[in-house]
């Protein structure tokens, strides 16, 4: 059995904020939620299944229900990280696939700018109830230099350069240049990301996404429904999720879950990498876009460096149109979690409604693919693949 | 680089052997009576194969798997491939600019607040 075919994403919103001191979390949730729906053409009482994430106050479904004061027959909070919302859309398709929900939503919101989070470069305290914590916290683990060890892992293996990673930061700047709403919107050259203050060797301030308030929400619905709606029609054709974390001491930084989960999304829908014609990618670090890119086949492994330099990922430019909203490296990475985002994006290529600038021409295969927690050490992945219908 | 102070380590029931070998200079790792094969973090049960496991004194020699320095915030975080096996997450201590992945590394306790040492490393 498989959910090829199974579920359509028939609305999808991304909040236009990317500050929001004077509003509260839920309410975050509670307004993407009103805008998916809206863009769906589908009304509150219509929504028989809610998933949320760790983004989520309190209990997830318990209080964001009550909140929302929606009822529900299914619910479900997995949460791994940033990829969440992305598995998500699959645990979505089978439950619809069997029945269980036939009109699902999903939020993701969060405010750490306003917040003033120190997102990539905090130190975390120490919990004795999370197992690898007695071993690892003291010695500052932070988002940041986890991912530049891939990254200086991967300089070592095959050569890559910054300058080749930096490419994928000037790739999403020219998207981001026609997002009005995109928190970095100049265009940046290589030497802009390489000139920029160095974070944690070798990744540059550039190099990293921005911290953004917001949210996103998104709809999933059965065949049936999505067909008396009057959105163009994005079918779920294929999913993977796979955990990746030290494999017990044989740890090994060349390749992350993605390289689990993205062949079985390509399976299960039946298509190959050089198929899509568009890519949402993950894209908290360049180095996460560079590994990804390698995970999900668009290249060989230890080519990534070669493959998105040059414009390779501009949009009209290039082979491998990406993260045409400017993703998280220039738009928005709301709660830290760009997931849902990656969704968004690829759903506004698939109906043609991305901003002309970037739209690309007869977009009838989308892949998202995202990564929660820290590709470095354990996190999850997940991949999706999109058809315009 | 000004170096960053270390806090001591958080606890839990399969960690405390182990600080307390350090105390006493000694740097253990778990192997699996079953399988045979040393693993990292220290774990009760084996991660290959679920077998009971027991401690082992270790060489405290190893290479650099890879690294990143926060020059800023005064460390190098890194992961350390032990001459056993397993590769661990750590820090390295000294001047940056002499590592690269691929360099002999030797242990070197740190000893934090409380007393308890951490096992960082120094190029070899």
């Amino acid at each position: 059995m498989s959910i090829k075919g199974r579920a359509y994403i028939v609305g999808a919103f991304e909040h236009p904020t990317r500050k929001a001191p004077d509003k509260s979390v839920a309410q975050l949730h509670a307004e993407c939620a009103r805008g998916a729906l809206a863009d769906a053409g589908l009304k509150k009482s219509d929504i028989d299944g809610y998933f949320c994430a760790g983004d989520a106050p309190g209990m997830g479904p318990i209080n964001m229900l009550d909140y929302m004061n929606l009822k529900v027959r299914f619910f479900d909070s997995t949460d791994v990280g940033g990829s969440s919302y992305i598995a998500h859309v699959a645990h979505a398709a089978q439950a619809i696939a069997m029945g269980k929900a036939s009109v699902v939503l999903i939020t993701l919101a969060g405010r750490p700018r306003s917040e003033g989070q120190a997102t990539g470069t905090a130190a975390r305290p120490g919990n004795p109830g999370i197992p690898d914590s007695p071993w690892e916290t003291h010695f500052a683990p932070v988002t940041a230099n986890v991912y530049a060890m891939v990254a200086a892992r991967h300089m070592y293996e095959y050569g890559t350069t910054s300058e080749q990673l930096a490419w994928i930061k000037v790739a999403a700047s020219h998207h981001a240049q026609w997002n009005e709403h995109a928190m970095l919107r100049n265009v940046v050259t290589v030497e802009d990301v390489v000139n920029s203050p160095m974070v944690s060797d070798p990744l540059h301030r550039l190099d990293c996404c921005v911290i953004s308030d917001g949210g996103g929400a998104l709809i999933v619905t059965s065949p049936e429904i999505a067909r008396s709606l009057k959105r163009p029609l994005v079918k779920v054709i294929g999913a993977g999720e796979a955990p990746k974390g030290q494999l017990g001491g044989e740890v090994d930084l060349r390749y992350s879950g993605g390289a689990w989960s993205g062949p079985m999304a390509f399976a299960e829908a039946g298509v190959r990498p050089a198929d899509i014609k568009y890519a949402s990618i993950y894209d908290s670090f360049t180095i996460t876009v560079l590994q990804q890119i390698e995970d999900m086949g668009f290249c060989e492994r230890g080519r990534g460096g070669a493959f998105v330099s040059d414009g390779n990922l501009i949009s009209g430019v290039g082979k491998l149109p990406f993260n045409t909203d400017g993703g998280g490296l220039c738009n928005n990475h709301p709660a830290n979690r760009g997931g849902i985002t990656k969704v968004i994006e690829a759903v506004r290529q698939l109906r043609g409604e991305a901003h002309p600038k970037v739209q690309v021409p007869n977009c009838d295969l989308a892949l998202a693919h995202g990564t929660g927690g820290l590709i470095g050490s354990r996190h999850g992945s997940a991949t999706l693949i999109l058809e315009r219908e | 680089m000004a170096d960053r102070i270390i806090p001591s380590p958080t606890q839990n029931p399969e960690s405390e052997p182990f600080y307390a070998a350090a105390k006493e200079g000694k740097f253990m790792i778990r192997r699996c009576k079953d399988c045979g094969k040393p693993h990292w973090y220290p774990r009760a049960l084996c991660p290959f194969c679920f077998g009971d496991t027991e401690w082992e004194a270790a060489s405290g020699d190893g290479t650099i798997y890879s690294f990143s320095p926060m020059r800023r915030a005064g460390y190098t975080i890194a992961y350390v491939t032990l001459k056993e096996g397993p590769t661990m997450l750590t820090n390295i201590l000294g001047d940056p600019d002499k590592l690269a992945c691929g360099v002999p590394v030797k242990l070197q306790w740190t000893v934090t607040e409380d007393g308890t040492p951490v096992p960082t490393f120094a190029a070899a």
